[in-house]
């Protein structure tokens, strides 16, 4: 654990030297002006000048954040919420020493870094119902970022709380650079008729969404609409839930099944599969009224479970044209059809359910292993796979959108429930507790959301 | 019975509108009309008010029979068209054991030219769920293409499939999947002046 690479994430320059000598994680401020030694004025030098905040950081290596306890109202909350999301982004080490007291005064900073802290987070909601942050550098010895975030005046609402996951997210981007991913959602479906559920990213308010009769939902990148497959007696459509309004309208009947919807990245086109006698992947703007143009010609198998990659430009999907299920790609325009799960599966006839990485390097999926799923990634470029489960039957994985962890389901503990896997850690944590959970969908981040 | 006590009724109200004063109760002696001397002259029309009811309770009893048989066949008829399709683990072909059921509801078709269905496709619970819609709907049109080819009108089949989503049987064992992966039938319209086959 060499605590080597320059901030924030990807070496830049060429920094190595500077903490090298330093045992253990050691956090360095990059403040113009304001630096630990000589060694790091090389780096300093390398690097553009101005303003640079931020902690070292490098995958591999966690810079400790201390937690400290929070002041005003309903501080414990805040201080858990805001352990747990950094602990979730699997960026920083989380530390949460047991109650103590609001910090006042100077801080100690020799005692933090003996804890193992590079930086500590100090938070005090105030008078007026925000929530006042200070991040302080250990290393450097000074308070590094300030910020005011106003929170909605419920506490303990759900609004309340995305907001705290929102100050979370924030204080991972100033530690590591990149904002975490606790402001999101996860819309999920039960079993057996359960319908639409929706999930914050840290496992609470776990609430149904008025859809009893939904399945395989999935995000608008804008974070404010959900479409879905909308399962009745008369078989399945394609619908589309304003989560603002709960306005719920069709945008797909066509003869036969019409099933997993998929957006675009830039929110435009719906993608879906849609089909009487063999199932083609269609594509249609919800929101004009245009009619739904066909992308795969099928010609009587079953084309289904579209993804788009970050550009738009490609989709991949599951197809059983050779037989048995396998994940290809496709132009959106329907063209250049390429076997994207080709090689390194033995005899192992089933994969499906693709969904592509939000930095569009990778496509998550799932392939039976001894006839149970598994969820795995293949690189696009050179369809190099990795496995991430092998614990129970493993399905249904959707990135969050930090491009980094998976939302999944799985039978690990018994019933389904969904879980969630840091790809690089291999970290998971158990997401639902409720049973017959399924289908999950990661969101966008919802920075705006209502 | 209802129908055959209903029609007596009405024929005996006809014989009191014709016989109005003999048929009320009149107890006060006045008209004491002498019943020997009226008997002849209503003997005809008596004896054939008797054989007319006869004739109609005869006729009722025999509509109620014809009745209760068509209910019966009706009732066999739709039992018949509900009969479930069963399929092999993940094919959408027709197995040669389920032909015959499928066989069996096209006289019933036939003779229902303007009755409506609709197919639905299942599976079990084996493959990606989401997927599985798609080998549902394979099973429902492999049942519309089967039904299209013995001379059934496309227009006259609904197809739609609910993949694993609605299970016949629970559990992780054969007998539970094998009763899984199956078609079922549903009239869509035209079940209510449904007609039995010849």
């Amino acid at each position: 654990m060499t605590p080597s690479a320059p901030y924030p994430k990807r070496r830049r320059h060429s920094a190595r030297a500077i903490c090298a000598a330093g045992a253990g994680i050691r956090a360095a401020v990059f403040l113009a002006g304001s630096l630990l030694c000589s060694t790091q004025l090389t780096a300093q030098n390398d690097s553009t000048s101005g303003v640079r905040i931020g902690l070292t950081y490098t995958p591999g290596t966690r810079p400790g954040v201390f937690v400290a306890p929070v002041a005003g109202a309903w501080s414990d909350s805040v201080r858990a919420i805001l352990g747990r999301d950094l602990d979730n982004g699997d960026r920083v080490t989380a530390i949460l020493a047991q109650g103590g007291e609001p910090l006042s005064g100077a801080l100690n900073y020799a005692a933090y870094a003996k804890l193992g802290a590079n930086a500590v987070v100090q938070a005090s909601v105030t008078p007026s119902g925000s929530l006042h942050v200070a991040l302080h550098d250990v290393v450097a010895k000074n308070v590094s970022n300030v910020g005011d975030f106003p929170l909605p005046a419920q506490p303990l609402s759900a609004e309340w709380r995305l907001a705290v996951h929102g100050v979370a997210d924030e204080v991972e981007r100033w530690v590591t650079g990149t904002r975490g991913i606790a402001q999101s959602r996860v819309v999920f479906a039960r079993e057996q008729g359960g319908g639409l559920w929706i999930v914050d990213s840290d496992g609470a308010n776990a609430r149904p969404m008025g859809v009893p009769t939904g399945l395989s939902p999935a995000w608008h990148p804008s974070g404010r609409y959900i479409a879905f497959c909308d399962m009745t007696n008369e078989g399945t459509k394609i619908a589309l839930r304003d989560v603002v309004t709960g306005r719920t309208q069709r945008v797909s009947s066509r003869p036969g099944s019409n099933i997993s919807p998929a957006f675009s990245p830039d929110g435009s086109t719906l993608a879906f599969s849609a089909g009487e006698d063999g199932m083609d992947i269609f594509a249609v703007n919800p929101f004009n009224g245009e009619p739904a143009h066909r992308v795969t010609i099928s010609r009587g198998v079953q084309d289904a479970l579209p993804s788009f990659s970050p550009d738009g430009r490609r989709i991949a999907f599951t197809s059983n044209r050779l037989g048995h299920p396998e994940v290809y790609i496709v132009d959106a325009d329907g063209t250049n059809v390429e076997l994207l799960t080709s090689t390194g599966f033995g005899d192992q006839l089933y994969r499906s359910n693709p969904d592509w990485s939000p930095d569009g390097r990778r496509v998550a999926f799932q392939s039976q292993i001894n006839g149970v799923f598994q969820v795995m990634t293949i690189n696009v470029r050179d369809h190099s796979v990795q496995a991430l489960t092998s614990e129970g039957r493993n399905e249904d994985p959707s990135w969050a959108p930090d491009g980094r962890h998976i939302v999944f389901t799985s039978t690990r503990s018994g019933p389904k429930q969904l879980w969630v896997l840091d790809t690089e850690t291999y970290r998971t944590r158990q997401l639902t507790r409720l049973g017959l959970a399924r289908q999950g969908a990661w969101s966008p981040r919802l920075d705006n959301a209502k | 019975m209802l129908v055959s006590r209903r029609s007596s009724a009405a024929l005996l109200l006809a014989i009191v509108s014709l016989t109005a004063c003999k048929a009320k109760p009149a107890p006060t002696p006045v008209p004491v009309a002498p019943p020997v001397a009226v008997a002849p002259k209503f003997n005809k029309d008596s004896a054939d008010a008797a054989e007319a009811k006869k004739l109609a309770a005869a006729a009722a009893a025999k509509a109620a029979a014809d009745a209760a048989a068509n209910a019966a066949a009706i009732a066999k008829a739709k039992a018949t068209l509900g009969q479930i399709v069963y399929f092999d683990y993940d094919k959408d072909e027709i197995r040669d054991d389920q032909k015959a059921t499928i066989e069996a509801k096209l006289p019933i078709l036939e003779a229902n030219p303007t009755m409506r269905i609709r197919v639905a496709g299942h599976t079990d619970n084996r493959g990606s769920d989401e997927y599985n819609l798609t080998l549902g709907q394979k099973r429902a049109a492999a049942v519309k293409r089967y039904l299209a080819a013995r001379g059934i009108a496309d227009a006259r089949v609904e197809t739609v499939s609910f993949g694993e989503e609605r299970p016949a049987a629970q559990g992780e064992n054969d007998d539970a999947w094998g009763k899984n992966r199956r078609a079922e039938f549903e009239i869509l319209s035209g079940g209510d002046t449904m007609k039995a086959p010849k």
